[in-house]
């Protein structure tokens, strides 16, 4: 599933950013975190006008037709040999490990491959490329950290976030029970088998409680909309959040919030 | 049923990819280990133990009356022996009367079945080696120790040749010769007693098999 | 159609049914709980990666040699006075292991724990022609007495608590009810032991099937497998055509693969390795033996070049022990022999798409199944491709799979239709998403499945593209500004 061995680049003076679309319409404060953050390592962050959504959730109920007729103007987006960033263990996974597959045999077979080999998430190029260095500015807060599955699985990066979190001194990291297990988002199967889904939020909500975070972070939007959106519905206190979001506001003297965060996390 | 022999077969040769790359299999893995006799012996002890077997280390010319003690301690009456093998020779010479009634497997099965699965207390057999990686015996019965004689008595002694210990499986089939002298009717790993976790995940022995295996290391 | 192959397609009530039900939820949690501990411990130390790199070789070996390798093990078979039957349905294998009891005269069988015998339904059968087939395995027997099917491959009676199976055994056999887990299983040996001495003919599963030295492999902890293939006059193996190894030492990595994977065993106690029947002067095991191999849908698995690595799988049930979702809704409600990760990507096969048709989707593709196979069997990309199946959703590949197209809805199509078509051009995209954003405190607060359990998702103000696009206007009006 992951990479055997993952090479990775030297750091690049400019990167091509792609948001996805839960980041754009749902959590543009981690798009933004995650841009900043890059530009704080002297990073050049290049936004492709024309993206907008990686294929993911047709391409996860089927309609493989439906998916590369999306990506496929997406692809030539990335002209310049820069790595490609994502927020997003699921969408990077879904460009790094399906795109290939899904465009086999057609015109499109090597810029879909090569694309797949330069896309990174995020955390995972802040961390092993840019070797990046972080100063914690905020209160002591207890944290818990949900890896989405494909971040873990896919992506093989399950240390990054607590490798990053554990930068800052202030940040206690707490582990859930059973925290490799999912939390039950899987794109459309929270609509198709809501029951069984409902029944996997429930459980990771309530672990992440009962581990005494006040506070959970995760490499996903999908897995926060999901787990944050129960926590909300339950009236729990637990606040969720992006990884991305939280990194930054860490490193911030004061004016923390990035603006908008939406969600309703 | 030939025509499904035929049918299945032509499925399979037509449909047959020609794509199939077959990695090498690299048997190391489960082959080498470096472990010298002292330490096999140990591993071997301490596998066996953990799935309940119970190990008793005794000089090769003391066996006999460990064994006795042991079916005085577990108030055995009696056991079920081979009379040809060359152990159980041993032990037929030294008995007396006194001691737990010697049963031999000398009929067919049909003949006492019944006698079999509701008399005998406990039997005693050889075993081919064993395993230190898994605490592991192996044991290929014969018409002297038939499959029965190890599976159907509550209680199973076997005797164990220390120096017939091997570190893995492998290592146990391809210096014995599995594959190249052929197989026998029956082979056999055993390790441990008999035992299921099938209610509740709650382990229990005895369930068919013996609840009791009992392993005589001869040094 | 038998009605458990009708059952299939209640997937929904039977979820709904055992969700609701939280003794089942509470069992399963726990056995799933510790049979992952139990693994994990069992592979400590150990080169895991290395294990499964091999376990899966050796797999794809013996499969990429199928044929060849199935009429080695039946002519070494023959040579050894074993009698080799195929059998291209699972009836076909009813039919035969019916023959040769009647042929014997055989009116009792008694059973150890066969999958592929759950699959072609062989009880059922057997009864139908007045012959009593008694399980033996103790999970399996536990079943049978509650008239259930298997919830699990590896442990039967997991969706059952020590309770639940005092009672039962109450009921049924007449033993006092007890918790004391000693005593009840003390009591099926009992019970069982008679029947191992009356039985006429023994029918057993089979683990691996060796065509090098023709033996067949029988993993187990009881000694009913033992006993099963040993004490009857007759013992007939039933098993899958894709069971066949290649050589004797292949079964090493498998053996420690299973018994780890599966409950966390180094070794189980007794591998049992079966060669011929009784030979002369030999005074026990049965007179004869008998080996069907059964196809059932595989020969056709076979010809797919993806679906075809369904055929490495070893039955270890790791990949259930490790799904959030069987976790959560246990093995019945699947509705099929084989539950969980494996069972959605095995029964489209075996039973086509119509009657599988919510399976492939019942997934997360969280990849814990992929990641614990022991044979590394692709079980999310599997799925993926199933859901396509289902949908027939690529027309670059053509669909396969018996069934195929079933759940392709016009709603559903015209959804996806709609929605490539808004991301396949960036300036629709911008402007949904805009509007979205506009209207974003008018957005409906419930979102059928989802709000029931969560509240609805609210977009943001401004999308990130609109704060990117406002960010560079006041970065370029400062570099002016700077500038004059």
């Amino acid at each position: 599933m992951s990479d055997a061995i993952k090479v990775y680049p030297d750091k690049p003076k400019k990167v091509y950013f792609y948001a996805t679309c839960l980041v754009d319409i749902f959590y543009p404060d981690a798009g933004m975190a995650g841009i900043q953050l890059l530009e704080r390592e002297g990073i050049e962050v290049v936004f492709p006008k024309n993206q907008t959504c990686c294929g993911q959730p047709a391409y996860s109920s089927g309609f493989n037709d439906q998916a590369r007729e999306v990506i496929l103007p997406q692809l030539s987006l990335f002209p310049e040999d820069y790595p490609v960033v994502v927020p997003s263990g699921s969408c990077a996974g879904m460009m790094r490990k399906h795109y290939p597959e899904l465009f086999a045999g057609t015109p499109q077979q090597s810029q879909a491959q090569a694309l797949a080999k330069r896309t990174w998430e995020l955390t995972d190029f802040l961390l092993q490329v840019c070797k990046i260095q972080l100063q914690d500015q905020g209160e002591p807060i207890k944290v818990a950290m949900h890896t989405s599955c494909s971040a873990r699985r896919e992506m093989g990066i399950a240390e990054v976030g607590p490798k990053l979190l554990s930068q800052l001194g202030q940040v206690e990291l707490v582990e859930q029970a059973r925290s490799a297990e999912c939390c039950g988002f899987g794109g459309t199967f929270a609509v198709r088998h809501e029951e069984i889904s409902g029944a996997m939020v429930q459980d990771k909500a309530e672990a992440l409680q009962a581990a005494g975070a006040e506070h959970f972070v995760t490499t996903d939007c999908g897995c926060l909309m999901n787990i944050a959106g129960y926590a909300d519905k339950q009236k729990m206190p637990m606040k969720g959040q992006h990884i991305l979001s939280f990194l930054w506001e860490r490193l911030q003297t004061e004016g923390k919030t990035p603006e908008n965060a939406g969600g309703r996390s | 049923m030939n025509q499904a022999r035929s049918n299945i077969l032509k499925r399979l040769r037509e449909g047959r990819k020609e794509s199939f790359g077959v990695p090498v299999s690299d048997f190391s893995l489960v082959r080498d280990r470096n472990w010298n006799a002292a330490e096999k012996l140990d591993l071997f002890q301490q596998k066996i133990e953990s799935v309940q077997g119970e190990v008793h280390r005794v000089a090769a010319d003391r066996w006999v009356a460990e064994l006795i003690r042991l079916l005085a301690e577990k108030k055995i009456s009696n056991l079920l022996v081979s009379d040809r093998k060359k152990p159980a020779l041993e032990l037929r010479e030294q008995w007396h009367e006194e001691l737990p009634q010697l049963l031999s497997y000398q009929r067919p099965i049909e003949d006492w079945k019944s006698e079999l699965f509701n008399q005998v207390d406990a039997s005693l057999t050889t075993s081919r080696g064993a395993i230190a990686e898994t605490g592991t015996l192996i044991l290929w019965p014969d018409e002297d120790e038939p499959r029965l004689m190890s599976l159907v008595p509550p209680v199973h002694f076997v005797l164990l040749e220390a120096d017939q210990i091997y570190s893995t499986f492998y290592q146990a089939m391809s210096e014995q010769g599995w594959a190249s002298q052929g197989m026998p009717t029956n082979a056999l790993l055993i390790s441990g007693p008999s035992k299921t976790a099938d209610i509740e995940q709650t382990l229990a022995y005895g369930v068919h098999g013996p609840a009791e295996l009992i392993i005589l290391v001869l040094e | 159609m038998t009605s458990a192959q009708e059952a299939v397609q209640e997937f929904h009530p039977r979820v709904h049914a055992a969700l609701e039900n939280t003794q089942i939820r509470t069992n399963f949690r726990r056995a799933m709980d510790g049979l992952m501990g139990k693994r994990l411990a069992a592979f400590d130390g150990m080169d895991l990666e290395g294990l499964r790199d091999l376990g899966a070789a050796v797999r794809l070996r013996a499969l990429s040699r199928l044929p060849e390798l199935l009429e080695q093990l039946e002519s070494n078979l023959q040579k050894q006075g074993i009698q080799v039957h195929w059998a291209e349905t699972g009836d076909q294998a009813c039919e035969i292991i019916t023959k040769i009891c009647k042929a014997r005269d055989a009116k009792k069988i008694i059973k150890g724990k066969s999958m592929v015998s759950e699959e072609m339904e062989l009880n059922h059968h057997l009864e139908e022609a007045g012959i009593e087939a008694l399980e033996s395995d103790l999970g399996e027997y536990i079943v049978q007495l509650a008239k259930e099917t298997p919830s699990h491959i590896i442990m039967p009676a997991i969706h059952k608590n020590t309770d639940e199976i005092s009672e039962l055994m109450h009921e049924k056999t007449g033993t006092q009810r007890s918790k004391d887990v000693d005593y009840l299983t003390a009591s099926a040996r009992q019970q069982l032991r008679e029947k191992f001495m009356q039985a006429d003919v023994g029918v057993s599963g089979v683990n691996f099937a060796v065509a090098e030295t023709g033996t067949l492999c029988l993993v187990e902890n009881e000694g009913n497998g033992r006993l099963t293939t040993t004490a009857p006059a007759c013992h007939i193996a039933v098993t899958g055509i894709e069971k066949v190894v290649e050589k004797l030492e292949d079964v090493t990595p498998l053996l420690s693969l299973l018994t780890r994977s599966a409950t966390g065993q180094h070794i189980t106690t007794y591998f049992n390795m079966i060669s011929s029947p009784r030979k002369a002067g030999e005074k026990d095991g049965p007179e004869e033996v008998h080996l069907v191999l059964v196809d059932s849908g595989r020969s056709s698995i076979y010809q797919d070049e993806e679906l075809l690595d369904t055929l490495r799988c070893i039955r270890c049930g790791a990949c259930m022990n490790h799904c959030p979702v069987y976790t959560r809704v246990g093995g019945h409600a699947y509705g099929t022999t084989y539950p969980g990760p494996i069972g959605k990507i095995l029964m489209p096969h075996l039973l086509g798409l119509e009657k599988t048709q919510d399976l492939p989707s019942a997934s997360t593709l969280c990849g814990a199944c992929g990641e614990v196979c022991p044979v590394k069997i692709p079980i999310p990309k599997l799925l993926q491709r199933l859901r396509k199946e289902a949908v027939d959703g690529d027309s670059l590949r053509p669909s396969v799979v018996q069934g195929h197209g079933i759940k392709r809805r016009k709603l559903e199509v015209l959804a996806w239709k709609g929605w490539s078509l808004i991301h396949a051009r960036p300036g629709l995209y911008r402007l949904a998403t805009s509007v979205l954003s506009r209207v974003r405190s008018l957005l409906p607060s419930k979102l059928g499945g989802w709000t029931r359990y969560r509240s609805a998702p609210k977009p943001a103000a401004k999308t990130l593209q609109q704060q990117l696009r406002e960010r560079q206007k006041l970065a370029v009006a400062a570099n002016k500004g700077g500038q004059a």
